[in-house]
């Protein structure tokens, strides 16, 4: 196999539709990442918080939580969130008049829910960590000037707390993005079950899957531009002048 | 002749952590302009008991009244003290100021917003009123070009002062000292012992934990040598340091003047 073969290849491919196609499973996967990672920070958040509190009962319950997902592979996760729902969520859509759901939006629902309950539980880490790693000594001086527990909260321990959460969160979204190929499994069209299908299908695997790390790395490129300047605004105030 | 309340009445402080006595029936009494410094070897209990007096630890035992208002305490399910009230330890800490030896400034705000951060949410005075006692405040402790600055972008010895400006901004009655230059390189302490000397000197009404000898003795109406969680002894600096009673406080004195960190 070599460099023309693929050139005269490509072009019958482009005709076919599959940059397209491509692309759409691109938009997919950008999608359900986005969506879990927006869920994995709300789980993430309450979770951090409540350890952080040491809101008994509480902590076990999260504790629990934290344990299972973070021990299970994330596709046994998936499989287990999406065939224990399979069942229920036909039932109440049949109950509702929707009979024969769409799959797709199944899939995607489905899928967005296990990678943000995955996300949530390493979430729950790094919002914990981040609380504890405010000095205690800004709290205590906030504590000494008087201030409420709740301004003490939002002014002092909240923002930096965001500031300090930043690179484990980098690490989390990372993992979600590639967590994201796994829902192929179901057969929701991302970009991992567009690449295997158009693999399949010509009879080309390693175009395609080449293809497909490529888009995955301009992804990470992009997120890490970004983190990155998230980074530097929250840390501006810290730069020694 | 009127009986003035005194501005901090301290008896019988009793503190633990876990089977660790650290305070074993503390006491102390300071009327308006009065500067108390506590002295005492590493462990003695000097800045545990400090902070019992503004409540940043809560002691086991004993009373705390601040200008006549006695802090009431209740017992938990545990049986460990606990505020009874947090609105009052709220409204006492307001007029209470604490310069930490860290600074504690908070780092994602300027120094104009440290300063002004307090008396807008606790004291509820207007911002444009708060940021010009701010920049007077900043006059007053040498770093009147600061406000606009990050705690990062400056010197230690300016942390310190602009962390004294912030708790001066509060309007304290009370002042209490936890080691203010024990973090400090020796050139910048010099600095910030000046600023604390002339609050001493504006007839602030202080309470000073440090190691700085030369200093406690000149700006003291008297001195308290702790010794594991008691005081061993105390009186007026002339009296301490000339003709100390106890051996130990004697022996401690030694070591102070024979050099820097002395214990």
């Amino acid at each position: 196999m070599g460099i023309p073969y693929v050139g005269s290849a490509f072009w019958e491919l482009w005709e076919a539709g599959w940059p397209a196609a491509i692309l759409r499973g691109a938009s997919v996967t950008l999608a359900i990442g986005l969506c879990s990672i927006c869920l994995g920070i709300v789980i993430g958040t309450i979770g951090g918080l409540v350890k952080w509190a040491r809101l008994f009962p509480f902590t076990l319950a999260i504790d629990g939580y934290t344990t299972l997902i973070r021990g299970v592979p994330e596709l046994l996760v998936i499989y287990l969130l999406f065939f224990s729902s399979a069942e229920f969520v036909s039932q109440v859509t049949a109950a509702f008049g929707y009979g024969g759901a769409d799959d797709s939006a199944y899939g995607f629902v489905v899928g967005t829910v296990a990678i943000g309950v995955i996300s949530g539980a390493y979430s729950v880490e790094v919002v914990r960590g981040a609380l504890v790693a405010v000095p205690r000594g800004h709290i205590e001086a906030g504590r000494a000037l008087g201030l409420s527990r709740g301004r003490i909260f939002r002014r002092i321990i909240a923002p930096q707390m965001l500031r300090l959460a930043v690179p484990g969160m980098n690490n989390i979204w990372q993992s979600t993005m590639k967590d994201t190929a796994l829902i192929s499994v179901v057969g929701l069209q991302e970009l991992m079950r567009i690449s295997s299908i158009g693999a399949g299908s010509t009879r080309q695997p390693l175009l395609f899957y080449a293809v497909a790390a490529v888009v995955y790395l301009g992804i990470t490129i992009v997120s890490q531009i970004v983190f990155g300047v998230i980074e530097r605004i929250l840390n501006k105030s810290n730069r020694a002048g | 002749m009127s009986v003035e309340i005194p501005a901090v009445c301290v008896e019988g402080i009793e503190k633990s952590f876990g089977s660790l006595s650290v305070l074993k029936g503390l006491g102390l009494t300071a009327h308006s302009g009065d500067v108390v410094t506590l002295i005492g070897s590493s462990g003695s209990g000097k800045s545990t008991f400090l902070r019992c007096i503004n409540l940043l630890e809560q002691p086991d035992g004993g009373t705390i009244t601040i200008n006549g208002e006695l802090v009431r305490t209740r017992q938990d399910r545990n049986g460990k003290w606990q505020p009874a009230d947090r609105r009052q330890v709220e409204r006492i800490r307001s007029k209470v100021g604490m310069v930490f030896q860290n600074f504690n400034l908070w780092p994602h705000m300027t120094v104009l917003q440290n300063i002004v951060e307090a008396p807008v949410h606790v004291l509820k005075i207007p911002r444009q009123q708060a940021e010009e006692e701010a920049h007077a405040l900043l006059r007053k402790v040498g770093l009147a070009d600061k406000p606009g600055h990050y705690p990062s972008q400056l010197s230690g010895g300016q942390q310190q002062r602009a962390a004294i400006a912030r708790t001066l901004a509060m309007k304290p009655r009370l002042l209490l000292f936890d080691e203010p230059t024990s973090a400090l390189d020796p050139e910048l302490v010099g600095e910030v012992l000046r600023v604390i000397r002339q609050l001493a000197e504006e007839g602030n009404t202080m309470i000073i934990v440090t190691h700085e000898m030369q200093f406690a003795r000149e700006v003291s109406s008297e001195i308290m040598f702790l010794h594991q969680g008691r005081v061993e002894e105390k009186g007026a600096p002339e009296i301490i340091f000339k003709e100390a009673k106890s051996a130990r406080l004697r022996q401690f004195l030694a070591r102070a003047a024979g050099g820097p960190g002395a214990d």
